[in-house]
Order: structure tokens, then sequence, then C-alpha cells
């Protein structure tokens, strides 16, 4: 394998990671300050691309797709919030994982009824698409850089957001302690009705970002749901460095293991079988980093119990 | 709601169309048939296809006492066994059909034909049922399972492929593809990929292609995989021919890839622009009554229905031998033009080689060529029947 | 209202009359729906002895549901082409008899909870769920690629297995060997409650600080607890495999996770009985929405979202004036 593609892959890597932690950091945001398990994230990724997709081919413009699925994905994470997940708060996990699977069941469903079983079209827009000429000569997709740096950006954002603005000390305040930001005076519902759907715009951006190269159809928030959990566990719960994190170590993991794994198992086997055995065992990788991680750090790399 | 008024209005239509049997001309046993497909979950809309696509050649064929019961297995093998136990046991249909996947159909087949039911598959042809395994009451009416994917070997040997890179998903449908593939393709091969089964991203993978030097790809990507696969690519700027089978390039889901597939060339036993009359009065009567164009999985359900009235004109069902004889002989007008049997009751048929091209906005087929005449599964030749 | 106790015969009574009238009236397929509510019952009974009594919220019980199934898959299918299993070092037969493969799915899937559960309960709260939702999912793509056993399609199994003395082919001796398992689970599953181990379990589920001071191992206990549960779970994968003649991954997928989950709430957490009246109601919802409605997991979901916002204790809850000390 030449260093070049190597340098791609590694690209490539970075933008699987980069598209998680926008999924990941809503969780682990929501997690940190109102302590709830959010199953439905991955509804609110397909509500995103879903709407994205809906505006994209009523304006054609993709610009305005993106702003209007940030929006939307936010209007629906507060009602949601307001109808459903403020009862779940004070509640044990069981419960807000099972309230949270049925918002699951009851959203792909609706959104089938609504969309119907065809997947939909979202395209990159014109002046993204083709690639780009990086440095080496290495040739790259223009869409997948930008959405390396449209995660960077975001990821630098929430970290200003949370050290440097008086609704990020709420956040932060609230994280350690509720009854005294109560007493502070700050309504705190209304923050964690604004947190809610401040993590339900960024699944809502990543649905619509990654459905543009991807299928939008229904159903399709769950397996990024899953591997997002795989997520800030290894960064451990709460912590958006560790979100940030994971999501790399993660999307690196996925990308280089299901290239070099049949390459490397191939040198032992033959072609074939190395190819099958590989693309097994390298669908199970992150799987295992989990367990490697959590062996040594119960509470992920950056968690506190 | 749909599923259960049709089957109402198909119970009331029975009980009328049996009245008025009784008392006009000779007596005719009804016959009843099964549909189990995907109408829930992940590709549902591929159900909806095998469902509309069948129902409408029972609608055109009016009172003749085919009624049919409609359930969805929500792509779930368990709930699919169950179900076809309960038709068998409950329901007590003479003819099961309508399942989309190859899994699915593996778990059904095997049972219901032993409890000495037809089974008439308008999709899955998995290999295991095509050899050894055929059974006297079991009939394809699409392809066997590997048909389309040796046809694209046999047409990117055809179009010059030297140094092909092939993949498809690490399951056992996967595997059959790219082994399909390689027994009718001659060149070389650049790469050889298995990949994650529901995988929507495939950066790593192209970027393998890129550095493969390949002059060609062949891909089997079903479904979503495919969507994305298709839009990446184009993303991707490297220009190479693609071909594959026709279930990534199909009605249902190329107007989800848009651009991306233009140009494509696909292998297909069937094609809306075939032509002959049952075709063209299928394509139409399809449009008017759901409209939208119909897909290659509803062309199969409307031939598996079809196929089941002709056999219904001539026998009676619970005449087995006799009913057997009929479904075999297959005289009916299939929308693929000439259609018949092999011995182990697989289809021999011309497979079409397609490309997508753009109508107004709507993104389709046409056909450019024939990639394989009177094609014949490899696996016919282990069937006992004859 | 009325007594927990009366609930449950009259729970019992249901499963023998229903059966009984389904088999009166010559319809075979209720009986096998009855068979699926008695068996995935099994399956709950499993996950509510750590979900309920232990608080230990597993998400990854489909593991151990498909490692059973499995268990029987592979087994069955060995006998049923007569090759062996493995022929060094020592000679393994695959085997079509019922009594041999309940025993191994038990022991295979409390080896696979004793490895999973040693890892995951190092964690806890929600690490802990999500550590064994992530497990089951390494099962399921492992599953779908591993090609040795079918991978995606599964495998077949043309005849159920047998046990001396049954027609395991008839729905309603099936059904009896289904049930006969259930009832001495569940007699089981209720004297280790009321044991030592039992209480000591639900102590540390209350306070484990407390549990911690008197000087009980709580990780092991939770381990023990964690095992049986899974080996239980197990036994039902293989029964679930014998019924559908069939396994395949999709019993490892984490929707299988979840639907035994909704078994227990819907019931009652750590009601004995909750389970089966949660199998009970989700079988029948199946089949009733699933005929109204091509959109029936709508209704499904608006019926759960109720039942954890408003009625907690689930059904057996709602329905007998026992309060428990540990209803939640």
């Amino acid at each position: 394998m030449s260093v070049i593609l190597l340098i791609e892959q590694i690209l490539n890597g970075l933008q699987f990671g980069v598209m998680l932690f926008l999924m990941a950091a809503g969780l682990t945001l929501i997690f940190g300050v109102m302590g709830l398990i959010n199953l439905a994230h991955g509804s609110l990724y397909m509500v995103g691309a879903f709407v994205a997709a809906a505006v994209a081919a009523w304006s054609g413009s993709f610009l305005l797709a993106l702003a209007a699925s940030l929006v939307a994905a936010a209007m629906f994470g507060a009602l949601i919030e307001l109808t459903v997940i403020r009862r779940l708060y004070a509640r044990d996990h069981l419960d807000q994982v099972l309230a949270t699977f049925a918002l699951i069941l009851i959203f792909s469903e609706a959104t089938r009824w609504v969309f119907g079983s065809f997947p939909l079209f979202l395209d990159t827009p014109a002046w993204l698409s083709g690639t780009v000429i990086l440095p080496f000569g290495i040739q790259y997709s223009a869409y997948r850089l930008a959405i390396i740096i449209v995660g960077l950006v975001v990821a630098l954002g929430l970290f200003l957001l949370i050290t440097r603005t008086r609704v990020g000390m709420r956040i932060r305040a609230g994280d350690s302690d509720r009854e005294m930001i109560a007493a502070l005076g700050v309504d705190i519902s209304v923050l964690y009705t604004l947190v809610f759907a401040l993590g339900a715009a960024l699944a809502g951006l990543s649905g619509a970002l990654v459905g543009a190269i991807q299928s939008v159809e229904v159903g399709m928030g769950e397996p990024v749901l899953i591997l997002a959990f795989v997520v800030i566990v290894i960064g451990g719960i709460g912590s958006i460095k560790g979100a940030l994190l994971g999501a790399i170590l993660v999307g690196l993991t996925d990308t280089l293991g299901r290239t070099l794994l049949p390459v490397l198992l191939s040198t032992v086997m033959d072609a074939s079988a190395a190819t099958a055995v590989g693309s097994a065992l390298a669908s199970m990788l992150i799987y295992i980093l989990m367990a490697g991680v959590l062996l040594f750090k119960p509470t992920g790399l950056f968690g506190t119990a | 709601m749909k599923n259960g008024m049709a089957r109402k209005a198909f119970r009331a239509l029975c009980a009328g169309t049996a009245l008025a049997l009784a008392l006009s001309a000779p007596a005719m046993a009804d016959v009843k048939v099964g549909l189990i497909t995907t109408l829930t979950g992940g590709g549902a809309g591929i159900g909806a296809d095998i469902r509309d696509g069948f129902m409408l050649a029972i609608d055109q064929a009016g009172d003749v006492g085919v009624e049919v019961v409609i359930e969805d297995d929500q792509r779930k093998p368990d709930i699919a066994v169950q179900l076809s136990d309960k038709l068998i046991q409950s329901e007590k249909v003479d003819i099961l059909t309508g399942i989309i996947w190859s899994n699915l159909a593996l778990a059904v087949i095997p049972s219901a034909t032993a409890q000495g039911k037809f089974y008439l598959s308008p999709n899955a042809g998995p290999t295991q049922l095509a050899g050894r395994r055929c059974h006297p009451n079991y009939f394809n009416v699409a392809w066997q399972n590997d048909n389309l994917h040796e046809a694209a070997g046999a047409h990117a040997t055809a179009s010059g492929f030297k140094n092909a890179f092939i993949l498809a998903p690490n399951y056992p449908a996967g595997q059959d593809a790219l082994k399909g593939f390689k027994r009718m393709y001659e060149g070389e091969l650049a790469g050889e990929l298995y990949t994650k089964l529901g995988q929507t991203d495939y950066a790593a993978e192209i970027a393998q292609i890129r550095a493969s030097g390949a002059d060609g790809i062949y891909f089997f990507l079903p479904g979503g995989m495919g969507i994305s696969f298709l839009k990446q690519f184009a993303g991707s700027g490297i220009d190479l021919p693609i071909v594959g089978p026709a279930f990534s390039f199909d009605q249902g889901i190329l107007q989800a890839v848009g651009e991306a597939a233009l140009g494509v060339q696909n292998t297909s036993q069937w094609s809306k622009d075939i032509d002959n009359a049952a075709n063209a009065a299928f394509v139409e009567s399809f449009q008017a009554a759901y409209g939208r164009l119909p897909s290659l999985y509803a062309s199969q359900s409307f031939d598996t229905a079809n196929l089941i009235l002709s056999a219904v004109a001539k026998a009676d069902v619970n005449d087995q031998d006799a009913f057997r004889a009929a479904l075999k002989a297959a005289e009916f007008a299939s929308v693929r033009g000439d259609f018949k049997f092999g011995n182990n009751q697989h289809p021999i048929q011309d497979i079409y080689v397609r490309e997508v091209i753009q109508e107004g906005d709507v993104f389709t087929n046409k056909i450019i060529g024939t990639a394989m005449t009177d094609h014949q599964d490899v696996y016919a030749a282990d069937c006992a029947l004859n | 209202m009325i007594r927990e106790r009366y609930l449950n015969l009259i729970i019992l009574a249901g499963l023998v009359i229903v059966p009984a009238y389904a088999l009166m009236v010559d319809e075979p397929f209720t009986i096998t729906l009855a068979t699926k509510v008695v068996i995935l019952a099994l399956a709950g009974v499993g996950l509510n002895l750590a979900l309920g009594q232990g608080g230990l919220v597993s998400f990854g019980h489909a593991a151990y549901f498909g490692i059973g199934g499995y268990t029987m898959g592979i087994l069955a299918s060995h006998a049923q082409n007569y090759t062996p299993l493995m022929t060094s070092p020592f000679l393994i037969e695959g085997t079509n008899s019922m009594p041999v493969i309940w025993l191994v799915a038990v022991v295979v899937s409390a080896l696979l909870a004793l490895l999973i559960g040693a890892l995951s309960l190092r964690t806890s709260g929600v690490y802990f769920i999500m550590v064994t939702l992530a497990f089951g999912q390494m099962l399921y793509y492992f599953a779908i690629s591993w090609p040795a056993y079918g991978g995606e399609d599964g495998l077949s199994i043309y005849v159920r297995n047998q046990f001396p003395g049954v027609n395991t082919l008839v729905p309603i001796q099936f059904y009896g060997l289904c049930f006969a398992i259930l009832l001495i689970v569940l007699f089981l599953v209720d004297r280790l409650n009321k044991s030592p181990f039992g209480l000591a379990l639900d102590g540390a589920h209350q306070n484990e600080e407390r549990a911690l001071t008197v000087g009980i191992n709580v990780y092991r206990l939770r381990l023990v607890a964690f095992v049986i549960s899974g080996a239980i779970t197990g036994l039902a994968g293989a029964l679930f495999a014998d019924l559908n003649r069939f396994v395949s991954p999709v019993m490892f997928d984490w929707h299988t996770s979840g639907q035994i989950m909704i078994f227990i709430i819907l019931g009652g957490v750590a009601r004995l009985f909750g389970p089966i009246v949660g199998a009970a109601l989700y079988i029948l919802l199946e089949h009733f929405l699933g005929g109204l409605s091509e959109y029936w997991f709508i209704y499904l979901g608006a019926i759960l979202l109720f039942v954890v916002l408003f009625a907690k204790g689930g059904i057996v809850g709602g329905l007998s004036k026992k309060e428990m000390s540990h209803g939640g």
C-alpha cells in the first residue's frame, strides 16, 4: 500500500470521525447536562436529512437546505423535549431507554408515512462536487474536505460556547449542581430545552451533510446512533473533548481496519479468504477497541464517574 | 390500512365470485394465494412494488376465483416463517409467493413445499434451492441469484474490461454475486473487496479503487448501499466505466441517485422498453394505477400473478400434478417476451444490457444490447427434476 | 384490584385455556402464537432477573438469545448432515436431541454472559447499557459475515429436534414442552429471588454502599446473577430456534434486545409474571395492529411511551395492589 493511499485513508478516517463527532457531541452534551440517555438522537439525524432533501428539491439551494435541516431538527428537538423528554429527567436510565426507544418506533414509521418507502434524493452542491488536489498530489473529494472543516469548526464553537460564554457557564454549572443553578435564579427548564435543541440541531446538521453523499432513507440514523454510543463510551460520557477524541479514534480504526486487515491477512492466507475474514474482523474492530479502553478506564478516556 | 382493506375487499370480491361461479359456468375451485412481502422497515419500497405488480395482474383478470391474502414480514426471517405457518394452517392457502430476500426465502420455501404447498418466487432465487434441493412445487419466476451477475461478467468481458475492480457486501448473496461475475468474466482482477452489510460510507473503498489501476468497476450493493456508493463515487473524480446488476439501478432507486447513475450499464431480464404488447400494456396500466413507473420487482410479481392465473384457467389447484404441469408450461404473456422454465423450474431467458438515461426529469433505463441469450443457471444440472 | 398471587394464577390459567381452546376448534396457528409467547416470556424472565432484581439494565440480551439459537442451529445442522462438529483434539458430533441441545445452550450462553459480564460489570449506569448494547452488535456483525453457518441467510433445520416420548412437530405437544420449561424456570427464579442470594442482589440494587459495607462482594454477586440471566435467555433462544426451525443473525439484532426489554416494561419490572403478560400483549398487538395497519409500529411506540410515562409497574403492577419494595 502506497504512502499516498495511506494518507488518503487517514483523511477518510478523519472525515468519518468528524461526522460521528457531530452526532456524539449532542448525545454527550445532553447526557452531561441533563443526565439523559437519548436513543431518539438517530431519529433527529434522519429528520435533518429528510428535511434537507425536501427543501433542496423545492428550492434547489444546498445552503438553504442545510439551514432548514438545522432549524427543523432544533425545533423538532425542542418539541419532543417539551412534550416527552422533560418527564424523563428524574427517571432512571431504564425508563429513558424505553421511552426514547418508543420515540424511534414512532418517528421511523411516521417518516415513512409522510415521505413514502422510497429513498429521497439529495446531492452535493455543484461548487463542492469533484475533487481538490492536496499537497503531495493527493486527490481528495472537495465535499469530504468540507465536512472535515465544518466538523472542526463546530468542535471549536462548542468549546468556546462552553468555556467562554454565560450560557456555557450555566451548562457547566448544571452539569455539576442542579440545585445551585436553580438557586441562582436561572430558569433551568429553559436551559434544558435549549441544550436539547442544540444537540438536536447538531444531529440534524450531520444528517443533512451526510445525506448528500449517502442514501436518505428511513432507519438511516440507527447504525450511526450505535457508533455514536461507542464514541461517547470511549471518550467518557459528558465530555465534549472525549467525544472529539473518541470519534476520531473510532473513525480511524474503522477505516484503516477495513482497508489494512485484509492486506495484512493476505500475507498468511489466500486472497479471497483474507478478504472475507478480514472484513468480518474489521466490522468488529471498534467494539474490540471499546472493550479494550473500558478494561483500563471503565469511565472512558475523559469520563468522571 | 391499505393492507387490511385490500384483504377485506378481496374476501368480499371472492365471496361474490364464488357465488357467481356457482350460479353460472362449470364450478371451479377457488384458489387462495398468500403473499408475504416486506411492507415495513428497510426495503419496504420493494415490497410495495411486489404487492402492486401482483395485485395489478389480479385486478386485470377480473373475477376468476383467485383470493389474495397479503402479509408483512418486516424483513425478519422468523416473522416470515410464522406468517407462512399462519397462512398454511389458518388461512389454508394453496400457493405462497411474495418474498423478496434470499434469507427469508430459505427460511420459508423448504417448509412450505414440504407441507404440499406451491411456492412461486417473484424475486429471490437462492443457490441452495436451484440445484440438488430443487423441489417440484417450487417455481422461480424471476431468476436464479447468480444470473444477472453472470450476465454482468459476460458484458464486462464483451465491453473490453481487462483489469476490473469488483466489490459486494460480505454476506451470502454478495459472495454469490462475485462468484457469478467471475464465472463469466475473462480478464484480470485489479481488486476484490467485501464491504460490511449496510455500510454507508465507501470513501476507503473508493480510495482503493483509485490506487488499484483498474480499468472498470463491477459492484453489487443493493438498496441504500448502492445509492451511497454511486453518489460518493461520482464525487471522487474517478472516471471509470461501471457495470452492475439491475438492482442498484432500478426504478425505485434511480431518482434518489440522480445524475450520478447516468451512463451506468446494468444487466436485467426486464426493462420498460422491451418491445412487446404485454409489456407496453403493463407499463401503461401500472403507471395509470399507481402514478409511478414500474420497477423490475413489479414486473416480476406481475409475471408471477399472470403465471398463476394461466395455471388456474387450465387446472384445479387440488389436482397437484395437473396444476404443476400447467405452471411448468408457463403459457402466459410474459412482459419479458419469451419465458420458459428449465428442468429446475427456474427461468431460461434473455438478459439485456441497459443504460441509465434521463427522460425529462425522470431517470430510467433503456436497452442497449443483449448480454446473454436463453441463459440458464449452472445449478440446473444438479437438479433431479426433468 | 387483586392480589398479585391471584393475578398470577389467572395468567397461568390463560396459558392453559387458550391453547386448549385452540386445539378444540382446530386453530393450530393460535397454538403456535401461544408457544411464541411462552418462549419470549422465558427470554424476558431471564432478563428480568438481571434488570428487575439486580438493576442491571442490559441492552444486549439479544446476544444470549442468539447464541442459544445458534447452539441449536449448529448442533442440529451437523446432525442433519451427518458431519461431526469437530474431530480434533476430540470428536464432537452434532445432535438432534432437545435435552442435550438445551444443556449445551445453557452452558454456552452462560459462558458468554460470564465473559461479557466480567467486562461490562466493571462499568455502571449508562456505560453499562451502552457496553452491553455494543457487545450485542459485535456478535450481530460477526454472525452476518461468518460464512460457515450461513451468514445472513441463517440456518434452516427442516425437522424439529427430538424429545423422548413427545412428537415435537405437533404444535400442542411442543407447546406443552415449552410451557413446562417456563413453569420450572419460574419456580426456580422465584426461589432464587427469595433466597439470601436474591435478597442480597436486591439489596445491592437498592443501596450499593450499604451492601458493600456489610461485606458483600457486589461485583461477584452481580456477575453470578448476570450469568444466570444470560443462561435463561439462551435457553429461550434455543427453543425459539426450534419453534421456527430456523436461526438467523436477526436474533442478535439490537431490536431483539429492545423487544425483550419491552416485554418486561409492559408487564411490570421485577414482577415474576411481568414478562409473560408483556410478551402476550406484544404478540397480540403485533397480530391485531399488524393486520390493521402497515404503520402499526407507531401505535406500539405510543403504547410503550404511555406505559413508561404514566403507568409505572406495567400491567401486573397496575392490576395488583400489592406494592413491591423494588418496583422500579
